[in-house]
C-alpha cells in the first residue's frame, strides 16, 4: 500500500502547530496529498476548485453579519448586559448551565438553527455570561474575560454536539444508518437515536460540572 | 424553485458590496480577497473546475501573504451604545430573532404542511434558504425602524466580516481538502492501519481502538461524517458486529459520538471552533479548543464505557 498520501496530514498538523496561516497550510496540504497519490497537478487543481465551489453553501451564513453589525450599533450587547444586570442572583454558572440544557433540548427537537455562533453568541450569550461574571466576582482580569467568553462558544458547540443526535431526522443519523444498511443491517433512525440519550446526559453532567468550577475559580481569583 | 444558486446570487452580492467599501477604503488586499470571493459566488457554476481551483489559489495567496487587514468603519461609541441601549429597551433583541425564528419556523412549517408539495424550495434546501429569508427581513425591519445612515449596516458587516477574516471561508477550504482526501484514498490507508493493530481476542480494546479512531480521524479531517464510514468498515462492523456479536445501533450511534468528541479538540473543525475565536475576538485562536478540550476527554470516556455496557453486556 501507499502510504505517501499520508504526508498531507503531517502537513496540517504541522502547519497548524507552527501556526501558518491556516488557508495556506489547508491547500499545500491537499496539493501535496493529491501529488503523492499519484494525480497530476492540474488534476488536484481542478479536483479542489470544484470542492470549493460545491460547498459555497457553507460562507452563505455570513449574510448575517450586517444585520448583527447594525443591532451593535444601537447597543444590542449593552442591552444583553443590562437584562443579565438586572435579574437577582444570576451567575455566569446559571446562565451558561440553562444555556447547555436549552441548547440540548432545541437540538434534539430538531431546531438546530436555534443557536450558533454569529447568531446568538457573540451578540447575546457572551455579553450575557461575561455580565453575569462581572456582577458575581467584579471586574474581570482581560485573561478570565477571554476565558469566559470561550466557554459560552464551547458550551453552545456542546449543547449542539451531543443534543441533536437524539433527533431522528439529523444528517448523522442518516448517516450511520446508510452505512449500517450497505453492510446488511437495516436500523430504524429511532434505534439509533435513542443510543444518544445516555451521552447527551453524560455531557450535561461533565460541561455543567465544568462550567460550575470555571465559576468558582473566577471567584477565588478575584478574591 | 428557489435553489441554492439564488443565494449564491445574493451572498456574491453582499461580498461585492464588501469588496467595492474595502476599495473605498484604500485596503487593497481586502478589496480583492472579497472581490474575488465575490466572484466565486456570482459565477463559479459557470466557471470550469480549473479556473475555480486558480480561484482559491489567489484567495489563499492573498491571505498568505498578510494582505487581508482589520478594518476600522465608522460607528457609535460605547456611551452612544449605552444610551440607545436605554432608550430602546428589550425590542432591540426582536431583529435578532427573526433569523431563527424564520428559520425553525419556516423549515417546520415547510415540512408538516402540504407547503412541502408545492415545490416552491428545492428539496433538503429549506433551511439554509428560509434563514436567509430571515437575514433579509431582519434587516430591513431593522433599517427602517432604527434609520441609520445609508451604508451603516454595510459597513457594520464589514468591521465584522474583516476581524473574522481569512477565517471565514477556512470551514470551505477544508470540505475541499476532505474531498481531495478522499480521492488520494486517505480513509482507506486508515482504516487499513487502525485495522492491523487491533489486539486478539480482547472486546474491551476493540472497543477502545475503534472510539480512539473515531476521535482522532475525526480530528484530522475536522468532521465525523468522513471519520464514520472509514471505522465502521475497519472496525465497528468486521470486529464489533460481526466478530464479537455487538449490538450495531449502540455501536453506529455511540461510535459517532465519539467522534463528535474528536470535533471538539481540533482546529480543523473551524466553523466550530475557529470562527468563533475570531467572532469573540479572542487572543488565542485555539481558546475555545481550550474550554473543550476538559469536556471532551471525560465524555470520550464515557462513550466507551457506553458501548462496551450497551453494545455487549446487556444485549447478549
Amino acid at each position: 500500500m501507499n502510504y505517501w498520501p499520508l504526508a498531507g496530514i503531517a502537513i496540517v498538523v504541522a502547519g497548524f502547530a507552527l501556526r501558518f496561516n491556516p488557508l495556506l497550510v489547508v491547500v499545500t496540504a491537499a496539493l501535496v496529498t493529491g501529488v503523492l497519490a499519484g494525480l497530476d497537478l492540474v488534476a488536484v487543481i481542478e479536483a479542489l476548485g470544484k470542492a470549493f465551489n460545491d460547498n459555497r453553501y457553507i460562507s452563505v451564513t455570513w449574510i448575517i453579519l450586517p444585520v448583527i453589525g447594525l443591532l451593535e450599533r444601537y447597543g444590542l450587547q449593552q442591552r444583553a448586559r443590562a437584562v443579565i444586570e438586572g435579574i437577582r442572583g444570576a451567575t455566569m454558572g446559571k446562565l451558561l448551565t440553562i444555556y447547555l440544557l436549552f441548547r440540548q433540548i432545541t437540538a434534539a427537537l430538531g431546531l438546530t438553527s436555534l443557536g450558533g455562533h454569529p447568531q446568538t453568541v457573540r451578540p447575546l450569550v457572551a455579553p450575557m455570561a461575561e455580565a453575569a461574571a462581572e456582577k458575581s466576582h467584579g471586574e474581570l482580569a482581560d485573561e478570565d474575560r477571554e476565558k469566559v467568553k470561550a466557554m459560552s462558544a464551547a458550551t453552545d458547540n456542546i449543547g449542539l454536539f451531543f443534543g441533536e443526535d437524539i433527533f431522528f431526522a439529523i444528517a448523522s443519523i442518516l448517516l450511520i444508518q446508510g452505512v449500517f444498511e450497505s453492510y446488511g443491517y437495516p436500523l430504524t433512525p429511532l434505534q439509533l437515536s435513542v443510543w444518544a440519550i445516555p451521552t447527551a446526559i453524560c455531557a450535561f453532567i461533565i460541561h455543567g460540572w465544568r462550567i460550575r468550577s470555571l465559576d468558582r475559580r473566577l471567584g477565588r481569583a478575584g478574591a | 424553485m428557489i435553489t441554492y444558486e439564488w443565494l449564491y446570487i445574493l451572498t456574491g452580492g453582499f461580498f461585492l458590496v464588501w469588496s467595492l467599501l474595502s476599495l473605498r477604503d484604500a485596503k487593497w488586499g481586502n478589496a480583492a480577497f472579497w472581490g474575488l470571493l465575490a466572484a466565486s459566488f456570482l459565477f463559479g457554476s459557470h466557471l470550469s473546475d480549473f479556473a475555480n481551483g486558480v480561484l482559491v489559489l489567489a484567495l489563499v495567496g492573498i491571505a498568505g501573504l498578510g494582505l487581508l487587514k482589520r478594518s476600522d468603519p465608522a460607528t457609535t461609541t460605547l456611551e452612544e451604545r449605552q444610551a440607545h441601549s436605554d432608550r430602546l429597551g428589550n425590542r432591540l433583541f426582536l431583529p435578532a430573532l427573526i433569523v431563527p425564528l424564520t428559520a425553525v419556523a419556516g423549515t417546520l412549517l415547510y415540512n408538516y404542511t402540504p407547503l412541502s408539495e408545492s415545490g416552491l424550495l428545492a428539496e433538503r434546501r429549506e433551511t439554509l434558504i428560509l434563514f436567509s429569508l430571515g437575514t433579509l427581513i431582519a434587516l430591513t425591519s431593522a433599517m427602517l425602524w432604527l434609520r441609520p445612515p445609508v451604508l451603516a449596516a454595510a459597513e457594520e458587516g464589514r468591521r465584522l466580516l474583516d476581524s473574522i477574516g481569512w477565517a471565514g471561508i477556512l470551514p470551505q477550504m477544508l470540505a475541499a481538502l476532505g474531498a481531495v482526501f478522499a480521492l488520494a484514498g486517505v480513509g482507506d490507508i486508515i482504516g487499513g492501519i487502525a485495522g492491523a493493530i487491533i489486539p486478539d481476542g480482547s472486546i474491551f480494546l476493540t472497543v477502545v481502538v475503534f472510539a480512539l479512531g473515531m476521535a482522532l480521524f475525526t480530528m484530522i479531517m475536522g468532521n465525523a461524517f468522513a471519520a464514520f464510514p472509514v471505522m465502521a468498515a475497519a472496525i465497528g462492523i468486521p470486529l464489533l458486529v460481526e466478530g464479537y456479536g455487538g449490538n450495531p445501533a449502540v455501536i453506529g450511534a455511540v461510535g459517532m459520538l465519539a467522534g463528535f468528541c474528536g470535533t471538539l479538540m481540533t482546529p480543523m473543525a473551524a466553523n466550530f471552533n475557529i470562527v468563533p475565536a475570531a467572532l469573540l475576538e479572542l487572543k488565542d485562536q485555539n481558546a475555545v479548543i481550550r474550554q473543550q478540550v476538559g469536556t471532551a476527554l471525560p465524555l470520550w470516556v464515557c462513550n466507551v464505557v457506553i458501548i462496551y455496557v450497551g453494545a455487549f453486556l446487556l444485549w447478549s
